[in-house]
């Protein structure tokens, strides 16, 4: 007589397809997963106790390191939280800088996103081309930042600096070129037959559970749903740019990374109409904000949309120029919130796609 | 028909006799009740995805203030609901039921906030050790090291 029985493996925490320290203890019955319990926390370092102990401005460098691929999206969310809480106006011209350093951050973001993702597949060239032009990008950043990763560039009231002298056009002449880049992506990952057999029906996130969920960003388009806050409710200045917001029709781990990709080509295009009307726009970068930050008591929530999906801060002031209480609202920890219920039914093989799908960033889960 | 949230926030202040609106536009509704309000919320004002949901500590008047940020997809509009809890026994119910999205959420705030939501299906903590003692994010946290 064949007696089965489950069982358990454990997946990471130190694992490469995990990207970063993130632990998912499976129950299997043979291959399939019949449960899957996600733990996290390795990485947790308290961001929101120790902002209670800075002061205002003081917290825009940690906001970079809870997604570091993406930190002038991060340092943006929180100054604009800020910013609602005392009321402050930010220039025009502070807000075209925004928009050009964070889509490029949102640009550098995916290129990782897309070039791990063909790496979890099993494609390696895809993720040496991804970072080809992740390089230029980072390059361009440096420049404008002095920081490659950690930029807090982001400042209360506006940005740190303007851009240095030609900058904008070497950032417009790459623009010209990425296009072209993303069709190499596009010939090499996209189209290839094993990866859309790996990644074809997987993992399939029906578009009611996704908004139940509170999953956002790439993860939820790919589910068909428009929710993107940059159109849906334009923050800064990108209600003065036309684009679109590529939807995915299944579901699927596919269609989660073909938006990614096809969001790279409208931030492109987003870019480009920044450049062009931030010419003709003359002035400071920074508003006028006192020296020491002292918010009136009170307390605000603002949200972008990162690369990731929403962002959201909540600050509590109670008039004095520490913070009182900051939370994050963190794309990447709410999206795991249903990974139990996605992984199950699927082979083992399929968890590895289905979370890198998913893109999250472990310095954001754990916060 | 109701278009942005300061219209939605003024009829939800007409209809529902127990919230009261506070000057930022924020619904402050009771904790006894907190959930049919919510249910209200979905099924009525298309209120369909929970954003954030969160909690402060506020020792001086002996509460815990727990934030929902709740939006609607399809109208674009997000309001803010807050409701109060004891200091002494923290005990809400949790809104998993209404919306999943506050699976993860609930239990990050249980763990750094030692807030308990009933009818969770799985109270346990997130970010901390099992077996850690104390809530971090309280104000009356003693914590080793830091700077003053």
């Amino acid at each position: 007589m064949i007696r089965t029985q489950e069982y358990n493996l454990n997946f990471g925490p130190q694992h490469p397809s995990t990207h970063g320290v993130f632990r998912i203890l499976l129950t299997l019955d043979g291959e399939r997963v019949v449960k899957a319990e996600p733990i996290c926390g390795y990485l947790h370092r308290g961001v929101e106790k120790l902002a209670e102990a800075r002061t205002y401005t003081q917290f825009i460098p940690y906001t970079d390191r809870l997604d570091y691929l993406a930190a002038m999206l991060q340092n943006w969310g929180y100054v604009m939280a800020v910013e609602k809480l005392m009321g402050v106006e930010v220039p025009e011209k502070a807000e075209y800088m925004r928009v050009i350093s964070g889509e490029l951050s949102r640009l550098a973001s995916h290129l990782i996103a897309i070039g791990t993702y063909s790496l979890d597949i099993g494609a390696f060239t895809g993720f040496l081309l991804a970072f080809r032009e992740r390089e230029t990008t980072m390059d361009l950043l440096e420049e404008l930042t002095g920081s490659r990763m950690t930029l807090s560039y982001a400042r209360i009231g506006g940005v740190a600096a303007d851009a240095p002298d030609g900058w904008l056009e070497k950032v417009d002449k790459f623009m010209d070129k990425m296009p072209t880049c993303i069709d190499e992506y596009d010939g090499l990952i996209t189209g290839n037959e094993i990866f859309q057999a790996r990644t074809r029906e997987v993992g399939v996130l029906k578009p009611e559970t996704a908004i139940n969920y509170s999953i956002s960003g790439p993860s939820l388009r790919g589910s068909g749903v428009d929710y993107d806050l940059r159109k849906a409710k334009p923050y800064g200045v990108y209600d003065r740019f036309d684009f679109d917001v590529p939807l995915g029709k299944n579901g699927d781990c596919f269609d989660r990374f073909d938006c990614r990709m096809k969001e790279m080509r409208q931030l492109v295009r987003i870019i480009k109409q920044a450049i062009q009307q931030i010419k003709e726009i003359d002035g400071p970068v920074i508003g006028k904000v006192p020296k020491v930050i002292k918010p009136p008591v009170g307390d605000a929530y603002a949200e972008i949309e990162t690369s990731k999906g929403i962002i959201g801060y909540y600050v509590v002031s109670d008039g004095s120029p520490k913070p009182y209480r900051v939370h994050v609202r963190r794309p990447s920890f709410i999206n795991l919130g249903y990974l139990d219920e996605m992984l199950r039914g699927y082979l083992v093989a399929d968890v590895v796609a289905i979370l890198g799908s998913l893109d999250i960033m472990l310095g954001e889960v754990d916060c | 028909m109701i278009e942005n949230a300061s219209a939605l926030v003024e009829e939800l202040g007409k209809k529902f006799n127990y919230v009261e609106i506070n000057e930022q536009s924020t619904v402050i509704v009771p904790a006894d009740k907190l959930l049919e309000f919510m249910q209200a919320l979905k099924d009525d004002y298309d209120l369909d995805f929970l954003t954030n949901e969160t909690a402060a500590d506020y020792p001086g008047e002996n509460k815990f203030e727990v934030v929902y940020n709740i939006s609607s997809i399809e109208k674009g509009y997000t309001i803010m609901v807050k409701t109060s809890v004891n200091r002494d026994n923290p005990e809400l119910p949790s809104v998993f039921p209404i919306w999943g999205g506050a699976n993860w959420q609930e239990r990050e705030i249980y763990d750094l906030m030692g807030i308990v939501f009933t009818g969770h299906p799985d109270p346990k903590r997130i970010l901390m050790p099992y077996d850690y003692e104390g809530h971090p994010l309280r104000k009356d946290f003693q914590w080793k090291g830091g700077r003053e």
